[in-house]
Order: C-alpha cells, then sequence, then structure tokens
C-alpha cells in the first residue's frame, strides 16, 4: 500500500515509517498540515495516516475536511493524544474513518491501516467469504468446514465474520471489541479471548489444521495455510 | 493576610465599615422623619395662630371701613369703643386719628414709629402697660386723611413659637446623636461578630487548614454563616484529602509497575546473552508499559465522565438490549470458572444516556462479580424499574464485602486488602459511580440476598424521554 504519514514529532514518524516499511508499504510523510494536504491532493494514496494537532494554524480535522471537500475519498487514520470522546467523534465526523489514540501499538497501527487500505480498493458487496475449506454465507447466515455444517451463535457468526474479512491480517482486541459489539472501552478482563476461543472450539476443533491464529502482542489472524 | 495601614487612618476604616453605613443612614432617615414631622406641627400650630391673628385684623378692617362709608369718624369711634368694652383679654390695639392727626379713639396714644403713616400692615415692639411686647398692625387711610389702625398683642404667641423651635431644635440634635451613637454600636457589633470569621479565614489562608469558625451559640444569621462557612470548609478537606489519596495512590500504583518495567529492562540489558531472552524481556516490558498506559487511560475516563463532557454523547437507547448485550460479552468467562450467570431483563427498556457509558459500568460490575466469585457459584443480573428510577443489580454468591469497606469501594485506586493480588487498578467501582452520577444516579453496594455476597445496584436516571438531559 502507498501510505502518507502526517505526523509532526519526528521520533513517532520515524518509528512509524519504519515499521510500515518492514511490513512492506510505501510510504510518504510531511511534517505539517500544508504538505500533507499538497501530498494528498496531488498523489493517490491507499490510506493517510493523520496526527490530530498539526504545528501551522491548521490542524488534521481542517486537513480532513479540506480534502473531503475536494472529493477525495482516501480512507483517513487519525493518530492523536487527544483520548476525549468528543475528540474522537469530532475526528470522525470531519471525515475521519478510524482513530487512534496515542500512545498506541504499532501492531494495532499497522492492523487498522491495513483494514482501511482494503476497504478503500472498493470491493463490491460480498455474499459469501471464505478462507481454505472454511465457508461463510452472509445471506443465509451459515457456516461450513469441509462441508460440515458448524452452528454458531449471532455474536459468534459476526466474530467469525469479522476475521474472515480480514482474513491474511492481524485484527486485535480493540478492533474485535468494536467491530463485533460496538464498544469503544477497554474491559478490564480479556473479555475477548475467551470469546475467540469458543470460536476456535467451534471452528478449528477437529480439523485438519487450525484457521485461527494468536499474534502475539497483538491480535489475531486468520489464515488458511498453517 | 496582614493589615498593614497606619493607625492613622483607623477613623477612616470605621468610616467604611458596613456598620457605620447603616448607622449613617439609619440617622438620615431618622432626621428626615424627625424634620417632617417638625414641619407639619409648625403649620398646624405657630403658623395656625399667625393665620388667625392675620384674619381678625382683616376682620376689623373691612368693619371699620364699612363703618366709615355709613357714619363717618364718629361711626368708627363707635365701633371702636365697643369692641375696647368687649375686649376681656386685653389683646386688642386700636387707634383712630382724624384728619388732623388728633386721637379720637381705642387705647393707642399715637401712631407707633415703626410703621408708616401710609403703612397697611406691620409688626414691632412696644411699651404696653409699662411691659414691652410684640404687636401685630395693621392700618388704613380713609379718602378724608383720617387713619384708623388695629392690631394684636402677639407676645404670648411669639413666646409659645420660640418654646416649639428651641424643642424642635433640641430634638433633632437628640436623634441624630442618638443615631450616630446607634450606628457606632451597630459597626462595633458586626465587627466583633465577623472577626472570629475573618481570623480563621486568615489562618487558613495562611495554611492552618484544620482551624475553624467557633459558634456563638445565638443560631442567628452569624451562626449560620459560620455554620455554611464551616461545612463549605469542611468539604473542601474532603475532596483535599481525596486528591492526597489519589495522588498518593498514583504514587503508588504507577510507580510500581514502571518501576517494575525498568528493573526488568535492566536486567535484560545485563543478563540477557541470547537473542530470545532480550526479545522475551522487552516484550515483558512492553506488557507492563501497557498496563501503565491502561491505568493512565482508566483514569482519564473517570475525570472526563466526572467532568460530564459525555453528556453530549446523551440519547435513547435500550437498557435492555445493552445490559443483555454485555451479558452475552461475559457469558464464556463466567462458563470458564463454571459460574452460573443468571439474567432476569424486561424485553426492552429505553433511557436516555450514554449507551457506552452504561455499557462500560455493567461490564466493570459483571468483571468484578466474576472475578470475586469461587469455582462454581452464581452471579444474577437484573435490570428493573424503579421510579424515578432503572435499576440495573448484579448480585454474586462471593465473599460480599464488610459494611466499612463498602462506603469506600467507590475511591479510585480503593482495594480491600484481602485482594490485593486480584489484577485490576480499584478504579472499577469508581468509574461505575462516575457513570451512575452522570446519569443522575447512584451506586449502592450491600449484601446480598440472605446477607450473602455483594449486591451492586446501579441506579440511573433519564427515564421516560430524558429529563435529566
Amino acid at each position: 500500500m502507498r501510505i502518507l504519514l502526517v505526523e509532526d514529532d519526528p521520533e513517532v514518524t520515524r518509528f512509524v515509517a519504519k515499521g510500515l516499511r518492514e511490513s512492506g508499504h510505501v510510504v510518504d510523510s510531511a511534517d505539517n498540515a500544508r504538505d500533507g494536504l499538497f501530498l494528498a491532493a496531488s498523489e493517490s494514496y491507499d490510506v493517510i495516516v493523520l496526527d490530530r494537532m498539526l504545528p501551522g494554524g491548521m490542524d488534521g480535522v481542517r486537513l480532513v475536511e479540506t480534502l473531503r471537500a475536494t472529493g477525495c475519498r482516501v480512507p483517513v487514520l487519525f493518530l492523536s493524544a487527544l483520548a476525549q470522546v468528543d475528540e474522537r467523534v469530532r475526528g470522525l465526523k470531519a471525515g475521519g474513518d478510524d482513530y487512534l489514540t496515542k500512545p498506541f501499538a504499532f501492531a494495532e497501527l499497522l492492523a487498522r491501516l491495513e483494514a482501511l487500505g482494503r476497504r478503500s480498493r472498493g470491493e463490491a458487496p460480498v455474499t459469501r467469504l471464505a478462507a481454505g475449506d472454511l465457508e461463510m454465507d452472509l445471506l443465509a447466515r451459515t457456516v461450513r468446514r469441509a462441508g460440515q455444517v458448524i452452528e454458531l451463535k449471532p455474536r459468534e457468526f459476526r466474530l467469525l465474520e469479522v476475521l474472515l474479512r480480514h482474513a491474511g491480517q492481524v485484527v486485535t482486541r480493540t478492533m474485535l471489541l468494536e467491530a463485533v459489539w460496538d464498544y469503544h472501552f477497554d474491559p478490564q478482563t480479556n473479555v475477548i479471548d475467551v470469546h475467540v476461543s469458543r470460536l476456535r472450539q467451534k471452528v478449528d476443533r477437529g480439523f485438519a489444521y487450525p484457521l485461527i491464529h494468536t499474534v502475539r502482542n497483538a491480535g489475531y489472524m486468520l489464515r488458511a495455510e498453517g | 493576610m496582614r493589615d498593614e495601614r497606619p493607625a492613622g487612618e483607623a477613623p477612616w476604616r470605621i468610616v467604611r465599615s458596613i456598620g457605620f453605613r447603616i448607622a449613617a443612614l439609619h440617622a438620615a432617615l431618622m432626621a428626615l422623619s424627625a424634620g417632617t414631622l417638625v414641619a407639619v406641627l409648625w403649620w398646624n400650630t405657630a403658623g395656625y395662630l399667625d393665620r388667625q391673628v392675620e384674619r381678625g385684623l382683616r376682620a376689623d378692617i373691612a368693619e371699620f371701613a364699612a363703618h366709615h362709608r355709613a357714619g363717618g369718624l364718629a361711626a368708627v369711634a363707635g365701633a371702636i369703643e365697643s369692641r375696647l368694652a368687649d375686649d376681656v383679654d386685653n389683646e386688642s390695639l386700636f387707634l383712630l386719628l382724624d384728619p388732623r392727626g388728633a386721637k379720637r379713639a381705642g387705647n393707642l396714644e399715637a401712631w407707633p414709629a415703626f410703621l408708616a403713616p401710609d403703612a397697611e400692615v406691620g409688626e414691632g415692639r412696644l411699651i404696653r402697660d409699662g411691659v414691652e411686647t410684640t404687636v401685630r398692625l395693621r392700618g388704613l387711610a380713609f379718602a378724608d386723611g383720617a387713619r384708623v389702625l388695629a392690631g394684636r398683642d402677639v407676645g404670648a404667641r411669639r413666646q409659645l413659637q420660640a418654646l416649639v423651635a428651641d424643642a424642635v431644635f433640641y430634638g433633632l440634635v437628640l436623634a441624630v446623636v442618638l443615631a450616630a451613637s446607634g450606628g457606632v454600636l451597630v459597626a462595633q457589633v458586626l465587627a466583633r461578630r465577623t472577626a472570629p470569621l475573618l481570623a480563621t479565614a486568615a489562618a487558613i489562608g495562611q495554611g492552618e487548614l484544620g482551624r475553624r469558625v467557633p459558634l456563638s451559640g445565638n443560631d442567628d444569621e452569624f451562626d449560620r454563616l459560620a455554620q455554611s462557612f464551616n461545612a463549605m470548609l469542611d468539604r473542601i478537606a474532603g475532596l483535599m484529602e481525596g486528591v492526597r489519596q489519589v495522588s498518593n495512590a498514583i504514587a503508588h500504583d504507577l510507580r510500581t509497575p514502571i518501576a517494575r518495567t525498568r528493573a526488568g529492562l535492566e536486567e535484560v540489558l545485563r543478563g540477557a546473552r541470547e537473542a530470545e531472552d532480550l526479545k522475551a524481556g522487552i516484550e515483558r516490558g512492553i506488557e507492563e508499559l501497557d498496563r501503565v498506559i491502561g491505568l493512565f487511560q482508566a483514569l482519564l475516563r473517570i475525570a472526563e465522565i466526572e467532568a460530564g463532557a459525555r453528556r453530549s454523547a446523551f440519547a435513547p437507547f435500550d437498557l435492555a438490549a445493552t445490559v443483555e448485550d454485555v451479558a452475552a460479552l461475559y457469558e464464556p468467562l463466567a462458563e470458564g470458572k463454571a459460574i452460573r450467570l443468571q439474567t432476569a431483563v424486561p424485553p426492552s427498556l429505553v433511557l436516555v444516556g450514554d449507551r457506552d457509558l452504561v455499557a462500560q459500568a455493567v461490564a466493570n460490575l459483571l468483571d468484578n462479580a466474576i472475578k470475586f466469585t469461587p469455582q462454581g457459584g452464581l452471579v444474577r443480573l437484573a435490570v428493573s424499574v424503579a421510579e424515578p428510577w432503572a435499576e440495573v443489580s448484579v448480585t454474586d454468591s462471593g465473599p460480599g464485602m464488610p459494611e466499612e469497606l463498602r462506603a469506600r469501594a467507590t475511591e479510585r485506586f480503593f482495594r480491600a486488602e484481602a485482594c490485593r493480588s486480584a489484577p485490576g487498578f480499584g478504579l472499577g467501582l469508581a468509574l461505575v459511580e462516575a457513570v451512575a452520577q452522570v446519569h443522575g444516579g447512584r451506586l449502592d453496594l450491600g449484601p446480598g440476598p440472605g446477607g450473602l455476597g455483594l449486591m451492586a445496584v446501579l441506579r440511573l436516571g433519564g427515564l421516560g424521554g430524558g429529563s435529566e438531559v
């Protein structure tokens, strides 16, 4: 993916850009909103990472508003030290697609960026998802593995759907909590792990190879090949 | 703060005092009312006498003029003689002069010196029966050159007027003096009663935070002021104590994981030989730091909720569905500990509030309940309406909580000694209470049915379309 990083802190820029390049992405960066806007408008990116507060009179929210006004639909992820819910809502209202609070784990940022980048490729609405020998029919709400029907509760179905939609990508616990339960808080106990392990019982137990993998210090990944 | 003004300014302080101002206003009002009274009195007494004399004199002159037209000087002389004969009080004075200036009738010997020959009216002193007295006179010159004079002895009236004037003057002076001394007294009383308040405020300003205003025991306005002042000080002291506890707790709960992380990283730096060990050590460090970040976020979130900033996110939502949702989220966790999670939730209960916050509060309560309930226990989650509140109750079959701990359980960082080892920051219930408060409700902790376990009841306002918003 081609990623534009607009961030005024050189250390964060260096760390994020390095990490993204190591993950195989192409990264351009700008340290102020003016340059960021110029790059975003003149080049073509898959996703933009934007600091919420930027020097020089124009902040991240204004940048996104300007960008959206020109008809540019590139997904934008806000990176901000402003953790308050109101700030988050403001960022998303201005046209941002996701909001990540500093300090953040790099794995979380990467997972969210890859999810956003995929969305931007403009897939047609799918009715069927598959990975390896696992098939999910979104219309009939049925799941089969190796031809065998797997009974899932609604939340389990949704959980598996999110993992399948991001097959091959890391999905973090907070991403799951947001996507499956629509909660924006951090439960003190890792309830998500329990749900995933339950899902595993149904989806992986007794089959040739596991599909749901735990990624240390990051989250989970659904992957067809061992 | 000390008063550094020189002593020479002391009188001005009295003038500026509220007591003095009240007294001065009081004195002015008193003088005004006394003055009005005196004016009315004067008009009705001394003024009345003057007007009476004047009317009599005019009547006399008119009478004499009529007699002169009818019967000439002789008729006037006759009238004067008869008037003098009738004058019992010996107050009236008359004089009739013929055209040549000779006396024809009357009890005056000559035209008085203070009155011009053709004057119409005048007042002056003259000797009568060997006594000097004040008289008021009215004269009339006839066409033939004859002149008549009518008058009254007003000496007694003038003396009475002087007496009234004196009384009025001394009365006014006395009133002003009384008002002024009353004012000084009021000022002194005010100063004496406010002194303890000022002294206490000054002492607190200098850091003696334990000082309180002594009460006089009169239960008057000043006592009530002192009481509310003391209540305010107690509240501030309570808040300060809370802040102190929180900062102590932050120092402890934040420093401990940071110290542990630092020590761990140092150990890795010194001791790790293999890349694998190094990696594992750094991962442990990151985990510890994530805990610190989580703690920070929990604290900030409580502060954010308490600041009420989130009311902007208030909207109608289905409390029943939200609670069911959270129960479903925690159900596997309970199952993992063989805990039965029973729910008694109505099909729908619409509430105006912040769904995400309520979900987090219920999640915290459930989390606690599951954490403290032993294997094979029971956790009950119920939603009900008890006007004006919607209630979410979480009852567990755990060890419960002694009463003295319950009161402190919602304090930030409070963790019972017995569960220091359990995971968590001691912020869960503090957050639940903050959520309750922002929804106009509260959190109550008590023993479960039969005195066993713990029952947490989260009461939320906002039923029936959000009178709370």
